[in-house]
């Protein structure tokens, strides 16, 4: 057994224990945090210098054969990327666990509840961490279920959640099959031999790789695919309605974590094998990203209700982080990379805050009714949400700045290099891109000042009269989200000598 | 050991518990079953002693013209067995139901007069599914699939105090003696272009080029009307729902695994020669894509709007019939011979059907005797009532809709991978949309479980005998197992063969 079994089996041994009757809020928390620091320990022991044969993950890495014809190994690896993410993954999980009500506070079921969180956070990692492009995809599709049943069972809109847990499980459910397609399709125009990663990368390279009007075809579809699970536009109208309806910690997990999924295989899958449909649909996901960034930031400006707000954002942010694929250069990969996980990070603590404000506001977060002057009734609230807002921002200081940085300057490297060539599509994305900064700073602060500044209004005041600022075990998961947030921030290295060694490692596969 | 001992012991079973339940004086009838089961078990464990007799060393006799006992024989045996194992103990837990539902003959019989009939009945069936796995001759063909049918007609009516079941017994009888009308016609068809009776010599016959090729196609036409009619293939699934409804809940178990698994390798062996002749794959090809593009999508959308329980696992099973047939429409283009073959390809998405299909009978079986419903409505809560069933019923669903990790995710995989290769794209665009709708109409269920508080809050929940818990259990077991390991079923195909 090596680390990424031991990350991926824990929650599932707990939530199997959980269901035959474990103390389930105590087992939850002891899995999350075993995982956490087994997550650690993987990337103490991470070599950030050993040199990988082709771009598979190739650390810690192990195989057991399933079936011989097609060839399907449940192997696992990781390298900087998925060590990032892995490690995003079990941060989240421990705060979304921790940001947990307690069990005589959960209504219906406090065993389902922390078996579904459980098995979320297990689908993720396993996903992560594997590379055979099966278990890949397998894994992912092992978070629907639960998330369906917290969803439905759990949401606080009591009106809306039926429809809410079906839209969310219908989109991504046809979004995994047309992704499944997809990758049955990569599998056939590879050889059709192995799903494993280390075969259809070996295959691109030795081979006379996968014939260019294949690519086309099947880079569309995994876009596609892959697209409705990150809310690429116009493929994203199942997030904001989800993110605002399902109670805190899944939206935590969802939109800091299994989300990402989808670019994690844009950047694993599709961009690396399919090279020539890539710069092929490259314009088109320009086009795409820019109705993220531009059409959604405008959308999230317009919102009232502070949960809604938060989900069209969450939308928003993906666009840099396509932004960052679409350049394809090692500077713009490697913000991409670390955008995921700050974004991942301070979206969450985003989230989490506002299930405590869920908590004492009740569950219709609207900007009018709820709002003004709410710091000097929760303090300690209105600090660390002001941290949160100011890290979604992207302030100097944040992991979230040092990464878009990078995205942008990877949109402009090309033209660094040939600048006589005038700007490219690529370069006009990004500087329209950049405006994104100032609308999401726009409705950000807006959102912050109605809520947490201001006077009071008198329906406010009544709401709040009782108040209580956060205790310590729930300002606990929103502190575990910040330091890191900040740490990284400060010194972005911790997470970029793991992350650039393998980004370079792709550049150079796709410049052979 | 040879193949053919065990149908002779499933055989005698079946006639030493009509004789028991005619000359012995039993005080609880169910024994009778407790008697099947033991018989049926033994059959499904001396199935892995069977020896395949080796063609040519001893003289040749006629009996093997009728009769295979290869790996893929097997195998659908086994799967018989298992099916009638399951119904068995169903059954016995439905007696309540069925003594309720037939009338006593007088008012000193025995109360559970009429009960024996009801589980001998499926064991005889048993025996023709199983010849059905083995017939490789028409006329073999012909006699065990009128045996299934024949038993089957019998028992979908037996609730003869219940219109619905009487409804579907007529409704059955009628069409299905309409199909066996149309298979016999083209058996003789099929006799006329090719000049024989045994599979292998049609092969030969089919693949030669002096064959009449309108007539053969002629023939494998009326033969697919009533192939299709036994495995619920629109244009001929026009049956399923009322009769899946109307029969007794364990026949109904019986008839969406066991007939429908016959149905395939009959069609499977038939449709055989005409997809590996080069004069006649593409078109046979072409008509199994149409048929499967008209099942995927009628059956995936009318099950959308049901609210029965069991209505909705009719138009579930025509579904299923529908990725089964893609996979037989991508036959001829499955390129290399090491890869996963369509046949295999077919056991095991039977096999996995059949593990899911009859866990969700099992929940339904035992929800239906102590409530007088199949509405989905009835299941409201369920979760909270009896957690156990409810976690059978999320894995079944789960499994059916084709969540990875479950055994029936495979069977999709499998069917959506043969058919991509063979680039069948309005094909594998339409089973996408189909299974889409599939993660609709078999999530709700688990949504009414799980979201919904019980319809009356009395909180008694639904007890469970315990070999029926314990089966349950090893059929969870399986899904999951052959969810991570499909290897452990196909094995069971590709060694020696």
């Amino acid at each position: 057994m090596s680390f990424p079994e031991y990350i991926i089996l824990i929650p599932i041994v707990f939530a199997v224990a959980i269901l035959f009757g474990a103390p389930a809020r105590f087992s939850a928390i002891l899995a999350a945090a075993l995982d956490a620091v087994a997550g650690l320990m993987m990337a103490s022991r991470f070599d950030t210098d050993a040199v990988a044969v082709n771009t598979a993950p190739s650390q810690f890495a192990t195989a057991h054969e399933i079936l011989s014809h097609p060839k399907l190994s449940l192997s696992f690896g990781i390298d900087g990327i998925s060590l990032v993410l892995v490690l995003l993954t079990v941060l989240v999980t421990l705060a979304a666990v921790l940001a947990s009500p307690a069990e005589s506070k959960i209504k219906g079921g406090p065993r389902l509840w922390y078996i579904s969180l459980l098995l979320i956070a297990a689908g993720a990692l396993g996903a992560f961490c594997s590379t055979d492009l099966f278990f890949f995809y397998a894994f992912h599709e092992l978070a629907l279920i639960p998330t369906f049943l917290m969803i439905g069972r759990f949401s606080h809109n009591t009106e809306n959640r039926v429809r809410t847990a079906w839209t969310v499980t219908i989109y991504l459910a046809v979004g995994s099959l047309i992704l499944l397609a997809g990758l049955i399709a990569l599998f056939f125009a590879a050889g059709g031999q192995s799903f494993a990663m280390e075969h259809l990368y070996e295959h691109v390279t030795t081979g006379d790789g996968i014939p260019a009007e294949k690519q086309n075809g099947i880079y569309l579809t995994l876009l596609i695919g892959f697209g409705i699970l990150v809310s690429l536009f116009p493929f994203h109208s199942w997030a904001p309605a989800a993110y605002a309806d399902a109670p805190a910690p899944v939206s935590m997990l969802h939109s800091g974590v299994l989300k990402k999924f989808g670019l994690y295989g844009l950047i694993r899958v599709a961009t690396p094998l399919l090279p020539e449909g890539a710069a092929h649909w490259q314009h088109l996901l320009l086009a795409l990203l820019l109705g993220n960034i531009l059409l959604l930031g405008l959308v999230t400006i317009a919102q009232r209700r502070f949960d809604y707000l938060l989900g069209y954002s969450s939308v928003m942010h993906m666009g840099y982080v396509f932004l960052g694929i679409a350049s394809g250069n090692s500077i713009g990969l490697q913000g991409a990379v670390l955008l995921m996980f700050a974004h991942g990070v301070s979206i969450a603590l985003l989230f989490a805050l506002t299930g405590a404000l869920r908590e004492r506001a009740g569950s219709v977060l609207e900007f009018e009714t709820v709002g003004g002057g709410l710091a000097r009734h929760y303090p300690a609230l209105g600090l660390l949400f002001g941290f949160a807002v100011f890290a979604s921002v992207g302030l100097p200081g944040f992991a979230n700045f040092a990464a878009e940085l990078l995205v942008f300057f990877g949109g402009f490297k090309p033209f660094a290099a040939d600048a006589a060539a005038g700007m490219k599509p690529l370069q006009w994305a990004t500087v329209l891109a950049l405006w994104g900064v100032v609308i999401s700073a726009v409705y950000m602060l807006r959102a912050y000042r109605r809520l947490f500044k201001g006077e009071r209004s008198e329906h406010a005041v009544a709401l709040h009269k009782e108040a209580a600022d956060l205790t310590w075990i729930e300002r606990l998961p929103a502190l575990l989200l910040l330091v890191p947030l900040m740490l990284t921030g400060f010194v972005p290295g911790l997470l970029l000598r793991f992350i650039a060694p393998a980004v370079e490692g792709f550049t150079a596969f796709l410049g052979k | 050991m040879p193949a053919y001992t065990l149908e002779i012991i499933v055989v005698c079973t079946g006639l030493a518990m009509l004789l028991i339940d005619a000359f012995a004086k039993l005080e609880d009838k169910r024994s009778i079953a407790w008697l099947g089961l033991l018989g049926i078990g033994a059959a499904f464990l001396l199935l892995f002693k069977v020896e395949p007799h080796t063609a040519g060393v001893e003289p040749e006799s006629a009996f093997w013209i009728f009769y295979a006992d290869d790996r893929w024989a097997l195998f659908y045996k086994g799967l018989a067995l298992l099916a009638t194992f399951i119904v068995l103990l169903l059954s016995a837990e439905f007696e309540e139901v069925v003594r309720r539902h037939i009338a006593r003959p007088g008012p000193d019989a025995h109360p559970q007069a009429g009960l024996g009939e009801f589980f001998a009945l499926p064991v005889f069936c048993c025996a023709g599914l199983m010849w059905m796995a083995s017939a490789t001759h028409l006329v073999g063909i012909f006699v065990a699939l009128e045996t299934v049918t024949i038993s089957f007609y019998i028992m979908v009516a037996y609730l003869r105090r219940n219109a619905g079941s009487l409804e579907a017994g007529v409704k059955y009888l009628i069409l299905g003696a309409l199909s066996t009308g149309f298979l016999v016609y083209g058996f003789a068809w099929l006799f006329g272009a090719t000049g024989s009776m045994e599979l292998k010599a049609i092969a030969a016959a089919l693949r030669s080029d002096d064959v009449n090729t309108t007539a053969a196609l002629f023939a494998f036409a009326l033969i697919l009307v009533a192939l299709a009619f036994k495995v619920g293939a629109v244009p001929f699934q026009f049956w399923i729902p009322d009769v899946y409804q109307g029969a007794p809940t364990p026949i109904t178990a019986f008839l969406s695994v066991g007939s429908k698994a016959a149905g395939f390798i009959v069609l499977l062996r038939v449709a055989q020669p005409f997809l590996e002749s080069p004069a006649f794959a593409e078109k046979t090809a072409l008509v199994f894509a149409i048929m499967a593009g008209a099942t995927l999508v009628y059956g995936n959308l009318a099950a959308l709007p049901q609210s029965n329980f069991k209505r909705l696992l009719a138009y579930s099973s025509i579904a299923h019939a529908g990725f089964l047939l893609m996979i037989v429409a991508a036959a001829p283009k499955s390129g290399a011979p090491d890869a996963l073959s369509p046949a295999a390809a077919v056991a095991f998405y039977l096999a996995a059907y059949l593990a899911m299909t009859l866990l969700a009978f099992i929940v339904m079986t035992v929800v239906r005797t102590r409530q007088d419903s199949e509405e989905i409505a009835a299941y409201r809560g369920l979760g909270k009532t009896s957690p156990f069933l409810a976690f059978c019923l999320l894995i079944a669903m789960a499994s059916l809709a084709g969540i990875p990790l479950t055994a029936g995710f495979f069977g999709k995989f499998f069917a959506f991978a043969l058919a991509i290769r063979a680039e069948l794209w309005t094909l594998v665009v339409l089973a996408a949309v189909g299974a889409g709708a599939g993660f609709y109409y078999y999530l709700r269920i688990v949504a009414e479980i799980y979201w919904r508080d019980p319809a009356h809050e009395d909180g008694s929940g639904f007890p469970i005998g315990t070999p029926l818990k314990i089966v349950a259990i090893l059929l969870m077991l399986a899904i999951v197992a052959f969810g991570v390991f499909p290897g452990a079923v196909l094995g069971l195909l590709a060694a020696h063969s």
